[in-house]
């Protein structure tokens, strides 16, 4: 099949385009601008909707009237531009409704720099805004990923109803890799709730308040319950050369191709390294890691923060292994580093 | 053929990130695996840019390394900045126009190109980077040139006939220079 070479950000919103997105809403921000760029060259040839808004709390406001509808609907930014729209991910995870949330990430806290990092990590993992709600994550690795995730993400919104974000590396969101364009979704979900004007039926009302306390619980118990269901259908993670593995290094987006290398150097030095890359951060995939505990003696968690998913493979060992951490920010480490990294550890622990 | 990695670096406005990208078209013309992965943000015109293009048979695994094979070089800063970046026998390709100093490793291919002259005498100074590009796929073969000259127009698809004539032309010195001077 034919390939083309796309920007990580341009194949995301081409692959958000042929999943059937009309309506984009957002504010520029680096390293995220591209997949702006592209839609509102793209959109309103297809009958779309391509708004800059005045401010992220109001494209993500604007996201969700969108996504009330039941359109297919989605919003890109980086760090800062995801925390401002915080607020509004509550209310539309709170509302069930399904969009697309991408965070092209970058360091931060504050404004941070404009360089790659992985340090929104429980920012996305752990919802985000105020009260009890998850959003389903998705970390792509490679340029074809950016695209196959934008239509699987709406996929996986429109099925159970949630908020799904993808969340990649700025340099994943800048390179270019050749990649083969996924065919155009024609078989799309019922929304029987979505307000589509109410001639001749019952109104369909979107809402999230809920004063009488037994209501509200209700609500929280309803949305555990589909938590839980996401939890026991969705988890996904890629395994490397784990059925033997000492030593397992667990490393998302493109930093588990960096790991993937080293993994590779380590074994021809003798080295029983493995790698499990999760591909869902949320739900995260937990049974991996446990699997892999049966052999593996330590994990090392190779993250582009100081130190976040770390704590996820902890509670998935519940002490069954040891974990340990390496980390950077504003730049991917290279394979040369995660080598020196890995030989370090397992000489240490005396594989 | 292994993982080739080769890094273009240089001021922001010298066509660092084309280089690189006309190099990825050429690559995946040639039906190989490829990736481009810039240095993004902090360039502008006087700045410094640069990018790594990854080529291999096989699927690539790291796009990124702390040590390409090969280094294409258009400023000074740059050759300070990365020339004890390059692998041990690699390749180092500088623009003598330039850079103003001798490389100081001793295990490396050097190959030196005046392209900021040879680019005015062709009357085409912004053909400079395609000059380059050219010496440098003519002696390396990290892309077959004669492959490379079947997709030139594939390439530059979109862009304007005179435009795509005068980025050949320069690219096809850049050849004849490496024929006769490496």
């Amino acid at each position: 099949m034919e390939k083309v070479l796309m920007k990580g950000n341009e194949a995301l919103a081409e692959g958000a385009l042929r999943a059937g997105c009309k309506a984009y809403f957002g504010y520029p921000i680096t390293p995220s601008s591209e997949i702006a760029e592209y839609m509102a060259r793209k959109l309103p040839d297809s009958d779309g909707v391509f708004l800059q808004a005045e401010s992220e709390i109001a494209a993500i406001n604007m996201v969700y009237g969108a996504a009330s509808t039941g359109a297919r609907v989605m919003t890109a930014s980086s760090g800062p531009g995801i925390s401002l729209k915080q607020e509004g991910i509550s209310y539309i995870a709170e509302a069930e409704l399904p969009c697309l949330i991408i965070n092209i990430s970058r360091g931060g806290p504050g404004l941070g720099g404009i360089q790659p990092a992985q340090s929104d990590y429980f920012q996305a993992t752990r919802g985000g805004g105020h009260g009890d709600y998850h959003v389903m994550v998705l970390a792509p690795a490679s340029v074809q990923e950016m695209m196959d995730f934008a239509i699987e993400g709406f996929e996986l919104a429109d099925k159970y109803r949630i908020p799904v974000m993808i969340m990649a590396e700025g340099t994943l969101g800048q390179m270019m890799e050749p990649i083969i364009l996924r065919e155009p979704v024609t078989k799309f979900y019922d929304k029987p709730w979505a307000t589509t004007g109410c001639k001749g039926r019952k109104p369909n009302v979107i809402t999230t308040l809920h004063l009488p306390p037994e209501e509200l619980e209700q609500r929280n118990k309803h949305l555990k319950n589909k938590y839980d269901e996401i939890k026991s259908k969705e988890k996904r993670a890629e395994a490397f050369m784990v059925e033997d593995a000492e030593l397992v290094l667990v490393a998302f987006g493109l930093m588990s191709r960096v790991a993937k290398k080293a993994v590779i150097e380590a074994r021809k030095n003798g080295i029983k390294a493995g790698l499990i890359r999760p591909i869902t951060l949320w739900p995260f995939p937990d049974q991996h890691i446990i699997e892999a505990a049966e052999t593996a003696k330590i994990f090392v968690s190779l993250e582009i923060n100081m130190g976040q998913m770390v704590e996820d493979i902890k509670l998935a060992l519940n002490g069954r292994a040891k974990a340990d951490f390496y980390g950077r920010i504003g730049v991917i480490p290279n394979p040369e580093e995660i080598t020196k990294v890995v030989f370090g550890i397992a000489e240490r622990e005396g594989l | 053929m292994a993982e080739k990695q080769v890094l273009f670096a240089g001021f922001g406005g010298q066509g660092v990130l084309s280089m690189g990208q006309f190099l990825t078209h050429a690559a995946l013309s040639a039906g190989k695996h490829v990736s481009w992965v810039p240095s993004y943000g902090a360039e502008m015109r006087g700045g410094t840019a640069n990018c790594l293009v990854t080529i291999s048979d096989e699927e690539i695994s790291s796009p990124v390394t702390e040590n390409p094979l090969m280094a294409v070089i258009l400023n000074r800063p740059s050759l300070d900045k990365f020339e004890n970046k390059i692998k041990p026998n690699g390749t180092l390709v500088v623009n003598s126009s330039l850079v103003d100093r001798e490389p100081e490793r001793d295990d490396l291919k050097i190959l030196k190109i005046p392209v900021n002259k040879l680019a005015d005498e062709l009357g085409n100074p912004r053909g400079a980077n395609m000059i380059l590009l050219g010496a440098y796929m003519e002696k390396t073969q990290v892309v077959e040139v004669e492959r490379t000259l079947e997709y030139f127009d594939v390439i530059f698809k979109g862009k304007k006939e005179e435009i795509i004539q005068k980025n050949k032309e320069a690219f096809l010195a850049g050849i004849e220079y490496a024929r006769r001077h490496w």
